[in-house]
């Protein structure tokens, strides 16, 4: 091996990482707060395809991101006013968003399919992955915001009774969320790819999620996580390409298969996932209790 | 003089009336979003509707497709009923049904040139098997490694995508079919027998309104269908209560997987009549909107599938006559769920006006 093959695929490895990291610190702070938002997947969707559209129309990149966020903002509003002042079930309402985020970028995008498009130079956003990751560290082991909004995650009750508004906070990590996972899927659609196609997300929201766990709920770990997987990812479709006697759906599997492995070794270990899961987890706050 | 805005005040015991009438509540707020989206769009709310909901029905052909689509739906969701009224988060049910298509399929394939009566029975036997043990994985998982089911059961999707695709471009390919990725068709006696000439509704209608029966009687009769209802409600009275949590949750993704195999194995061996890449429109997601809209009751699950149903009909006119993307049935799937979810406050809380003076 050679030293340019080596950077080679290691710039790959940053290319293709990238959108999962982002995904998952967003996620990360959404589930820090005491909220799991299953949505990530749909939320993408839409973040890729509006990104995409308003690039096509406006050539503008500051406006796609711009309105891709606003999207992802607008995505986990919605999730955020169902769990929130409705108190729905977590777990249902995110997977009624990925649905409904399937099915709106799919519907919107369709005569965009297709369409080329200047792609955008990714490093930019991998330099931003790595400096948001660290900011989010930064501001929940640094700053007193982080001390209460983990709060909020692990006793709402307490939180409430020293005076924070559970639900503004809660609000707050949720658009914060959404607008990290729109932002990965625009990179997708606009850096990655560059082009739109049906469900080109292709799991990555879910793999954002395995992350979390992954993670045990730290930020820097969402990093590590997200380049194993995004290192195994490579790997494969290397391996695809050299032609080894071996069906390629088998190498196009192992990402999956490696995730469920990796969320095997880490959850088997009871008392961590209990200790390090924000113990609000996925409970509705009813204020009137 | 009264606060403008409602305070919610929960109620001391769930309201029944309210159970009954949040679907249909949800159900019709769909309506009016779907006119608004299809006024943005520039189409006539009336005529769309109409295209959308009416039209699909209003021939035997029509309500016979929608039988056709009913049916894995319905015994999909009636299958999630067993995992969600426990609290287990099975959403793999697509890899279930895909599993039980290949092991069903499978034994259709190998005896592709025999026909004898014992053939189907076999194939939706081998079925059931296949989603069953694609279904006890995650519980495994879950029971010995605690590891988070919603993630697993999600993943092993995509892995029995991958498998089927191994399959029908690999060695399970028609020797006579070109190359195009699908298998031998099954024999005659490996498919399922027809319930009417000429229109496409199959016995597998006749097994998805037994099993549902059977789940029926299995909820409201028996101590295994009570254990799930008191896990649902609380584990920690479950576990005084001395019922085995893992054994639960092991039949429940056991039934789950049968069930969604079974549907695999009905849509391959019916419609379908061979293995190939897209055997299902994403019934086994679907089917989780079903079960919710179906309140996890097996009456309410047979009129749920038949509503999400006539989405996938509706959606597929609404593209041939009004050309709008036939993804527009997912965001009213995706949209009936969300006010279903909204809507489910009034079963639990009250919305009451507080006196201001």
């Amino acid at each position: 091996m050679n030293l340019d093959l080596i950077l080679g695929i290691l710039q790959i490895v940053l290319i293709a990482t990238t959108p999962l990291v982002f995904a998952g610190i967003g996620e990360l702070v959404t589930e820090k707060s005491g909220v799991l938002n299953l949505g990530v997947e749909g939320m993408m969707l839409v973040g890729a395809v509006s990104a995409f559209i308003i690039l096509v129309i406006t050539g503008s990149y500051f406006l796609a991101f711009f309105v891709s966020i606003l999207s992802g903002i607008i995505m986990s509003g919605l999730f955020a006013f169902l769990v929130l002042f409705l108190m729905s079930n977590q777990i249902a309402t995110g997977l009624a968003l990925t649905i409904f985020g399937i099915g709106l970028s799919s519907m919107l995008g369709k005569q965009y399919i297709g369409t080329p498009i200047d792609g955008l130079s990714p490093w930019f956003f991998v330099i931003f992955s790595f400096l948001i990751v660290f900011l989010v560290s930064y501001f929940f082991y640094k700053t007193k915001a982080g001390l209460i909004l983990r709060a909020v995650g692990e006793s709402h009750n307490s939180a409430h009774a020293l005076g924070y508004s559970v639900i503004k906070i809660r609000f707050l990590s949720i658009l914060f969320g959404g607008s990290m996972c729109a932002l990965a899927g625009s990179y997708i659609s606009i850096c990655y790819a560059p082009m739109w196609q049906e469900g080109m997300t292709a799991g990555r929201g879910w793999i954002a999620l395995a992350l979390v766990v992954f993670a045990t709920w730290k930020p820097e770990r969402v990093l590590i996580g997200a380049y194993i997987f995004g290192g195994v990812t490579i790997l494969q479709m290397n391996l695809q390409a050299l032609g080894l006697r071996f069906p390629g759906q088998f190498f196009s599997m192992a990402p999956y298969v490696a995730t469920i492995i990796v969320l095997v070794l880490i959850s088997s270990n009871k008392l961590r996932i209990k200790l390090s899961a924000p113990a609000s987890l996925t409970i509705p706050f009813y204020k009137g209790r | 003089m009264n606060s403008l805005f409602p305070s919610v005040v929960s109620r001391s015991q769930s309201s029944g009336l309210m159970n009954f009438f949040v679907p249909i509540i949800s159900i019709v707020l769909t309506l009016i979003t779907g006119s608004i989206i299809f006024i943005l769009l520039g189409f006539d709310p009336v005529y769309a509707l109409y295209t959308f909901f009416i039209s699909p029905i209003s021939s035997t052909y029509g309500i016979s497709e929608l039988f056709v689509k009913a049916t894995p739906l319905a015994l999909i969701a009636i299958g999630l009923s067993y995992c969600f009224k426990n609290n287990i988060y099975n959403i793999g049910a697509e890899g279930q049904l895909t599993m039980g298509a290949i092991f069903g399929g499978g034994i259709g394939i190998l005896f592709h040139d025999t026909n004898a009566f014992w053939l189907l029975p076999l194939m939706i036997f081998a079925g059931a098997i296949g989603g069953a043990l694609w279904g006890l994985i995650p519980a495994i998982l879950k029971t010995k490694f605690n590891t988070n089911e919603i993630l697993t059961s999600l993943m092993l999707v995509y892995v029995a995508l991958f498998i089927l695709d191994y399959l029908v471009v690999g060695p399970w390919k028609d020797p006579f079919g070109y190359s195009f990725p699908k298998s031998r068709p099954f024999s005659e006696s490996g498919r399922m027998p027809l319930l009417f000439d000429g229109l496409r509704v199959h016995f597998g209608l006749i097994i998805t309104l037994f099993l549902i029966f059977v789940s029926w009687f299995i909820f409201s009769k028996t101590i295994f269908g009570f254990q799930l209802k008191v896990s649902g409600y609380s584990s920690k009275a479950a576990r005084y209560a001395g019922f085995n949590q893992t054994t639960l949750v092991f039949f429940a993704f056991a039934i789950c997987g049968a069930f969604a195999g079974i549907a695999g194995l009905a849509e391959v061996s019916g419609p379908i009549g061979l293995l190939y890449r897209d055997i299902s429109p994403n019934y086994g997601f679907t089917a989780i909107i079903v079960a919710f809209l179906g309140r996890l009751h097996p009456i309410g699950i047979i009129f749920a599938s038949l509503v999400i149903a006539l989405t996938y009909l509706g959606a597929e006119d609404a593209q041939l006559f009004l050309q709008i993307p036939s993804a527009v049935g997912f965001i009213f799937q995706g949209l009936v769920l969300f006010y279903l979810l909204g809507a489910e406050l009034l079963i639990n809380y009250k919305l009451t006006y507080k006196k201001l003076l």
